[in-house]
């Protein structure tokens, strides 16, 4: 799926699958029991999806094949970046076709060899990939079973599968394997029927914690990302880039080249680069190339943000309006509006985004940090006009993603270079490089309005959203009047922006959170009162009292100490955290003390994994809640490095605490996204219990702090 | 100006001729082919590129060739020996300290120099010797836990 249209998708909440196409590859593999599943026969698991389709044809995007070894491999279009579905969709596999996780190979983002994947973003696969995959896992069973009351000549009925092979029930003296049943064999089956899938009281797998599969590899050096692979002959690609994002070209000067050898320079429209067999000629060549470049007016910077967005954003749309909002003012003893601002993060990972990749008999073969695999054959093939079937996408590790690398601007660049010099080629970007096309969180602002009775009831909510979508604001609270509406516009941004875990919905859950929080104070109820008093879903209601109950929401503070609550609801989770934090009142500066994290999550695969996932969300959260912020000038990004971009550190870490709800017949949800998007509310929250400061502005620096101490 | 350096790489002598101005982690991943040490920030920032230099945590990308002669470097690929992994490792494995785990080899390494160093930290010690490696992912609880198993696991060997 093309950038553009995820971007889209991403801002909002997806709530069913994304549809897939057709693909014949199915003759490439050799022998074994291959179970196809589409996701549009999702339907098939009652409840699961809505979806349907009349279409014949085999519209499949999962499948698996049980090998003549009795091994099996998963193949999936989702990618690994550290989410760890390499282990939970194993798990889902081993579970229902009754075999030891170590016996799943997972193939996963291989273009050539797995289904088609709209991309590895917004929570999706466990929420739509596990279902599938368990279904067809327990299809291939049922084909084992089958296979195995034929050549022991029995009915299939007193047959039973247990690790890797099948037994007659009760009577262990007889069994056949995974192995003999499929040797020689090549059985493609479709799933047609609603496969016999278990029940949570029979699960030996799922619901276990189990540690990633993939930790041996990474702990030892030897998991390979995009920038790791070598090929014969491969040439360092280095790009000549402006100061100023949206910077044109005019001319270039290569007079510079010269004192080198065996440097190439690329030009190809405004991309211009060299490329040398070693990485450090390549990078020191580069910069002898001088390119004159036209930058794109300065319209905002840092100082002028917000005003700006209110005065450019003018296009509006009404998301959902309940109720009279006249009404509801009228019908309310407090009224209360603020503005809340959030300004640009970057999604940094570690690794910088690269691209390995060569070109043989026309056809391209790339290993890239991408998100979307798919996606990025399908941007390769438009920019270098070639067939889809002539793009190729490997199997790699990622260093993480957090929704940046789903834009493949690097993969497209190499792809260029390696075509224009005709060897192989690894692009790796510099962190500097890494920030000026980051595509970050746009900055956002929220304008509220709320209003409540004598007796602490809301009775309006109106809110305003620019810049951050709709995802995951359809109320949870009983408000009879309220409307939500969105105010967007494309290329008001300065630089470039684009989905950020859980996008939008960190900077709309902050606002809404916050306010909610102000309301409760300004009619003197205690907030978690206050939010069990106008909580309209009973699941989160049951999500509060779990964290409520964790954290010990009546426990004696601590002097300078603040207790901080957030609700959110993301992906399909619902998410609630309570953190407490410490502040100096004179410097400002917050430490985090704890966070609690209760989730609803529907079915919990992999308990241990959503715990690692949830805790991660936290620690990044809390980046954005207290540091992050990107310097700038219009396009001239001014952080360009950590040193200039604080994320959450081994210091600023708190104690971290996760709990989940228990429903293990029920679907599961989203797990790497919901987590993060309340720790900003529950820290605002938090650092104004501690004290008294109202900070509307992430990040919620010592400045601001005092400045609000000050104001109050 | 190419000159010939001569160090220990994982117990291995390597002589190579190179600039020396060229970065030690250059060396190490593309003419050594050692590329589970990483590039994060070049800048001495994130700790990605933490391997050993005389026993001690440094940072490959800071590090120029020319003063590298006659050292003894580890990476983490020196680190487990006939695929036994390390105590650091095995622990980081038992409590997943690690998610995408671009960061874990420089973890891992820093780790290394601080046990060597300090034997028995604190967690305040470990905060304050692992500060300056960054995990995006927010492995940090997890990552302070496994050096505290693997320093009590590397005491009681000795």
């Amino acid at each position: 799926m093309r950038p553009d249209k995820i971007n889209e998708l991403y801002f909002s909440d997806v709530n069913e699958p994304i549809i897939y196409d057709r693909r014949k590859f199915l003759k490439k593999l050799g022998k074994g029991i291959i179970v196809i599943f589409s996701l549009s026969e999702l339907s098939l698991l009652q409840g699961w999806s809505q979806n349907t389709t009349a279409d014949n044809e085999p519209n499949f995007n999962a499948y698996l094949r049980v090998k003549e070894d009795g091994r099996v491999d998963c193949y999936t279009g989702k990618i690994e970046m550290g989410q760890g579905v390499i282990t939970s969709l194993a798990q889902a596999i081993a579970e229902e076709l009754e075999v030891p996780l170590n016996t799943v190979d997972m193939i996963m983002g291989d273009t050539d060899l797995c289904p088609y994947d709209a991309g590895t973003w917004g929570s999706l696969t466990t929420r739509f990939a596990d279902p599938v995959l368990r279904a067809a896992a327990a299809e291939a069973r049922e084909i084992l079973i089958e296979l195995a009351a034929e050549k022991l000549k029995v009915s299939p009925e007193i047959l039973e599968a247990i690790d890797g092979k099948i037994y007659i029930k009760n009577d262990t003296s007889k069994s056949v394997s995974f192995a003999e049943l499929t040797k020689g064999k090549k059985i493609v089956r479709s799933l047609k029927k609603k496969p016999n899938i278990k029940k949570s009281k029979d699960f030996k797998i799922i619901g276990k914690p189990i540690i990633s599969t993939d930790a041996v590899a990474k702990v030892t050096g030897k998991a390979k990302y995009s920038g790791d692979i070598k090929l014969p002959n491969m040439v360092y690609a280095t790009v000549v880039r402006p100061t100023v994002f949206g910077s044109k070209k005019l001319k270039v000067d290569t007079s510079g080249l010269s004192a080198f050898k065996n440097v190439e320079l690329i030009e190809d429209g405004d991309l211009v680069a060299v490329v040398h067999s070693d990485p450090e000629i390549s990078y020191k060549a580069s910069k002898k190339v001088k390119v004159s470049w036209e930058a794109p007016k300065t319209k905002v910077d840092n100082n002028t943000l917000f005003q700006y967005l209110e005065d450019t954003v003018k296009e509006k749309k009404i998301f959902i309006e309940e109720g009279s909002i006249e009404e509801g003012r009228q019908n309310s003893s407090t009224v209360l509006e603020a503005n809340y601002h959030d300004g640009y993060v970057a999604h940094a990972p570690i690794e910088t985004h690269s691209a390995t990749c060569y070109f043989e008999n026309g056809k391209l073969t790339m290993w890239a940090s991408t998100q979307t695999p798919f996606g990025t054959r399908e941007q390769l093939a438009k920019e270098l006009d070639i067939p889809l079937e002539n793009v190729h996408i490997k199997q790699i590790f990622l260093g993480g993603g957090f929704g940046g690398k789903i834009y493949n601007k690097q993969a497209i660049e190499a792809a260029k270079i390696a075509k224009l010099c005709g060897k192989p080629v690894q692009l790796v970007w510099s962190r500097k490089e890494e920030f000026m096309y980051d595509r970050f969180r746009p900055a956002a602002l929220m304008k509220v309005a709320s209003g409540v009775d004598s007796n602490g009831k809301l009775n309006v909510w109106e809110f305003d959203i620019y810049c951050a979508g709709t995802r995951g604001t359809k109320l949870f609270y009983n408000v009879p009047n309220n409307r939500t509406r969105i105010f967007n516009e494309d290329n008001i941004h300065p630089f470039s922006t684009g989905a950020w875990r859980a996008p939008g919905n960190n900077s709309t859950t902050f606002a809404r959170e916050s306010h909610i929080d102000v309301t409760a104070h300004a009619v003197g109820i205690d907030p978690l009162k206050f939010r069990l008093n106008n909580l309209k879903n009973k699941n989160m209601v049951t999500v509060l009292e779990l964290a409520a109950a964790t954290f010990d929401w009546n426990r004696k503070k601590e002097d300078g100490h603040g207790y901080g609550i957030a609700l959110g609801e993301d992906a399909g989770t619902l998410v609630a955290i309570i953190a407490e934090v410490y502040v100096d009142k004179t410097t400002g500066v917050v430490e985090t003390v704890k966070v609690v994290c209760a989730q609803d999550m529907g079915q919990v695969v992999n308990p241990h994994g959503a715990k690692v996932q949830t805790e991660g969300g936290i620690t990044m959260g809390l980046g954005y809640a207290l540091y992050e912020d990107i310097k700038f000038n219009g396009g001239n990004i001014k952080t360009k490095n950590f040193n200039r971009y604080e994320i959450t550190k081994f210091s600023t870490t708190p104690k971290i605490e996760c709990v989940f709800i228990s429903k293990m017949d029920s679907k599961p949800e989203g797990g790497g996204e919901p987590a993060i998007i309340c720790v900003g509310g529950a820290i605002a929250n938090a650092v104004f219990d501690a004290c008294g400061a109202r900070v509307n502005q992430m990040p919620i620096t010592p400045k601001r702090i005092l400045e609000a101490i000050g104001n109050g | 100006m190419k000159q010939s350096i001569s160090f220990k790489l994982n117990g291995k002598p390597v002589t190579l001729s190179v600039n020396g101005g060229v970065s030690l982690l250059t060396v190490i991943r593309t003419y050594l082919d050692k590329t589970g040490t990483k590039y994060g920030c070049g800048i001495g920032e994130c700790g990605a590129c933490t391997v050993l230099l005389d026993n001690q945590p440094a940072r490959a990308c800071m590090i120029s060739m020319e003063d590298v002669g006659g050292s003894e470097i580890i990476t983490i690929e020196g680190l487990s020996s006939n695929e036994v992994l390390h105590p650091i490792q095995k622990a980081f494995v038992e409590l997943d300290a690690l998610q995408c785990g671009f960061c874990t080899p420089g973890m891992i390494m820093n780790a290394y120099g601080l046990l060597k160093r300090n034997p028995t930290p604190t967690r305040e010690d470990i905060i304050s010797g692992m500060e300056e490696n960054l995990c995006r992912c927010g492995s940090y609880n997890r990552i302070i836990d496994a050096i505290q198993v693997a320093a009590k696991e590397m005491t009681k060997k000795i």
